[in-house]
């Protein structure tokens, strides 16, 4: 999947909407979604989300009448309100989609302090914890009903 | 044409597999036809980076979205709860959550102690010693002696409590409830050529390590080592039936997309809830213009899912998210019928350890808890991994309504009309389903939890697939016999979760499994005359 899977107009609304979701934030110090590498990411791996994106990108632009970038704050808030609301199940794909290579970027998991892996193969460690917590069920006891 | 067999074997998943292995024993000439192929544990999601992006996709739980050439498209548009599976050899226990409850026996006897549905021509103490070979075979692990579940010997030690555990059980020991660690199909120790578990955390999307049992790396090799022969890529059309309205083999789709006949003695359909009406009512002949064995009209019919209630919340404590098997507890403290609450029936409930990064993001925005702008960041740190869930599985009764047929549009790669659903839940269900709410927010609250969403039911909630082609002892009322023959075509069996005749509050799969070998066995028994 290349960048051509959207226009250059749907590509910078993406890209406002994005940081309208996850902007930036020192104090976490991570990106926005609207980094340039996890714009590329979504871009790249779009796939079978490309239908859907288009569909949610041009709700948007009919909600804006504009590019969204060019609306001021109050605005771009009132659009991106109306979007959620209204935009259905393209909507819900456009946000998962900016959600989901957004939480697979390294620096948004190094903020939250999660490994740099996939799960396999080193999968992960899990403490047994407190058995005896069972201990009243096994007390209280019980039977199952009779058939 | 291909060479006769002595028994052809539709679908390669949990029932089929089992069904294969049990009759292997026989020597007779065996095959069975699976849709899909053998599954690749290396390009398994867990593998990868983008593991959790791709269960919106490649990896859905749903055919309709994940459309695989191997699958089939379902028309759910006229049900809450949509229809998911997966069609490979291994078939649904390759993408499930390895939750392994069996019925109860008293589920057997629903009419007589409750009045409602039909008993079932078999009960509890039948299965029993298949429940216990399944359970070796499958490989389970758990606890025995919980005192409200009928007693189970799992041959490995249950998964550790972890993280999440102990909060859901301090919650319930606060409010006075059953709660027991699950059994589930999760090795936790090495086991028949299994490696244990590792906590990849990502189980229901396939298992990696292989320490979830599916039946393309538990039955399967074993009855491959026996003789049986599997058939991948093939996609069965129709039964066929001789002038003397016995089944006389199927036409199928190779993997070249050729027509084929393969002639048999004796089939065997285990396509699930779904598949298998919809391969019997696309077998339509001047015999049996209604479809195969649907004498009784009932083919498709009394479709029953589980509705699933489902309520989460987030507590200050982590728990164990992505790090652990999903599910590690049930509790069947509401499992039984008390008319006090309002409706006949129960639930038994499973409970969620958490979600992964992506997944608590995607729902938590979608539920509005988790905010665009600013404050994403502050929310989510405070979400993610912090999530508790239950969900109650809800007894679904059997109503004619609730049906599978042909859609007249949608078809599959191969020109095959597709099923269409019509489902609808019923009043006592939502009261149940009301019930296990109320009862899931008492124990959020009894942890603590904040933040309460809910799912009711969970829209692509629709794992079990049963009661469309129900057993029972009258030809008029049911679809197969007491072992599983259809009362139409005498060397037709039957062996999926479509012969429930009814649900339990719990998954179905170590039941569905305990079926097809008992079903097994009793042909096995009767070979000298098993067509009168």
């Amino acid at each position: 999947m290349t960048v051509e899977t959207l226009t250059a107009t749907q590509r910078d609304d993406l890209k406002t909407i994005a940081a309208m979701i996850i902007p930036e934030s020192a104090e976490y110090k991570v990106p926005g979604a609207d980094d340039r590498a996890i714009q590329a990411d979504i871009l790249a791996t779009l796939g079978r989300d490309t239908g859907p994106v288009r569909a949610a990108l041009d709700h948007l632009a009919r909600l804006a009448g504009k590019p969204l970038a060019e609306l001021d704050t109050a605005q771009r808030d009132q659009v991106a309100k109306e979007f959620r609301a209204t935009g259905g199940a393209a909507a819900a794909t456009l946000v998962r989609v900016v959600l989901q290579c957004y939480y697979r970027d390294d620096r948004v998991l190094r903020s939250l302090g999660l490994e740099l892996r996939a799960p396999f193969p080193k999968g992960h460690a899990l403490e047994q914890g407190d058995w005896s917590l069972l201990d009243p069920v096994k007390a209280r006891g019980g039977r199952l009903r009779r058939a | 044409m291909n060479d006769p067999v002595d028994v052809l074997i539709i679908g390669a998943g949990a029932s089929g597999a089992a069904v294969a292995w049990s009759l292997a024993e026989t020597k007779m000439h065996i095959l069975c036809l699976e849709q899909g192929g053998w599954m690749n544990p290396a390009e398994y999601p867990s593998t990868g980076r983008d593991w959790e992006a791709k269960f919106y996709g490649d990896w859905s739980t749903s055919p309709n979205v994940r459309g695989r050439p191997e699958d089939y498209p379902v028309n759910d548009d006229n049900s809450p709860i949509k229809v998911v599976n997966f069609n490979a050899v291994g078939g649904s226990t390759v993408m499930y959550t390895a939750h392994w409850p069996r019925l109860h026996p008293s589920d057997f006897k629903v009419k007589t102690l409750d009045g409602v549905a039909d008993d079932w021509p078999i009960d509890y103490d039948a299965l029993t010693p298949f429940f216990e070979e399944n359970d070796r075979m499958m490989g389970v692990s758990g606890l025995s002696g919980d005192p409200l579940s009928p007693l189970t010997h799992p041959p490995m030690p249950p998964q550790p409590l972890g993280l999440s555990g102990p909060l859901i059980g301090k919650a319930m020991n606060k409010l006075g409830w059953h709660w027991w660690p699950s059994d589930t199909t999760v090795a936790t120790m090495d086991y028949e050529g299994r490696a244990r578990c590792i906590n990849l955390g990502h189980c229901t999307p396939a298992c990696a390590q292989g320490a979830k049992a599916s039946t393309d790396i538990t039955y399967w090799p074993h009855a491959i080592r026996a003789g049986v022969e599997i058939k991948t890529h093939c996609r069965v059309r129709e039964i066929l039936t001789n002038e003397h309205g016995m089944a006389s083999g199927v036409v199928y789709y190779d993997k070249d997309g050729v027509e084929q006949f393969q002639p048999a003695e004796v089939v065997i359909i285990a396509c699930n809830g779904v598949g298998t009406p919809r391969l019997l009512l696309n077998s339509v002949s001047s015999r049996f213009p209604n479809g195969l064995a649907n004498s009784s009209g009932l083919v498709g019919k009394n479709l029953m899912f589980h509705p699933y209630a489902q309520i989460y919340g987030f507590v200050k404590e982590p728990t164990d998210s992505n790090r652990a098997p999903p599910t590690c507890l049930w509790s069947k403290e509401f499992y039984d019928t008390d008319l006090s609450r309002g409706f006949v029936r129960g639930y038994g409930i499973q409970f969620g350890r958490g979600a992964g990064p992506v997944f608590e993001a995607v729902a938590s925005e979608q539920k509005g808890v988790l905010p665009w702008g600013a404050d994403h960041h502050r929310v989510f740190r405070r979400l993610n991994g912090h999530r508790l869930a239950v969900s109650a599985i809800c007894e679904d009764l059997p109503e004619e309504h609730n049906r599978v047929t042909l859609d007249p549009v949608l078809k599959d790669s191969h020109g095959i009309p597709a099923p269409k659903i019509d489902y609808t839940i019923s009043e006592n269900s939502r009261t149940m389903m009301d019930h296990a709410l109320a009862r899931g927010r008492e124990i959020l609250e009894a942890a603590g939890a904040t933040d309460i969403c809910i799912n009711n039911p969970i829209p692509w909630g629709g794992w079990h697939l049963l009661g469309t082609a129900r057993m029972g002892t009258d030809p008029a009322r049911s679809v197969v016999n007491e072992w599983g023959r259809s009362h139409d075509v005498k060397n037709l069996f039957i062996v999926d979760g479509s012969v429930f005749v009814t649900s339990g509050g719990v998954n179905p799969t170590s039941t569905i499994q305990a079926i097809a070998l008992y079903i097994a066995d009793q042909m096995k028994q009767r070979l000298a005359n098993l067509f009168d």
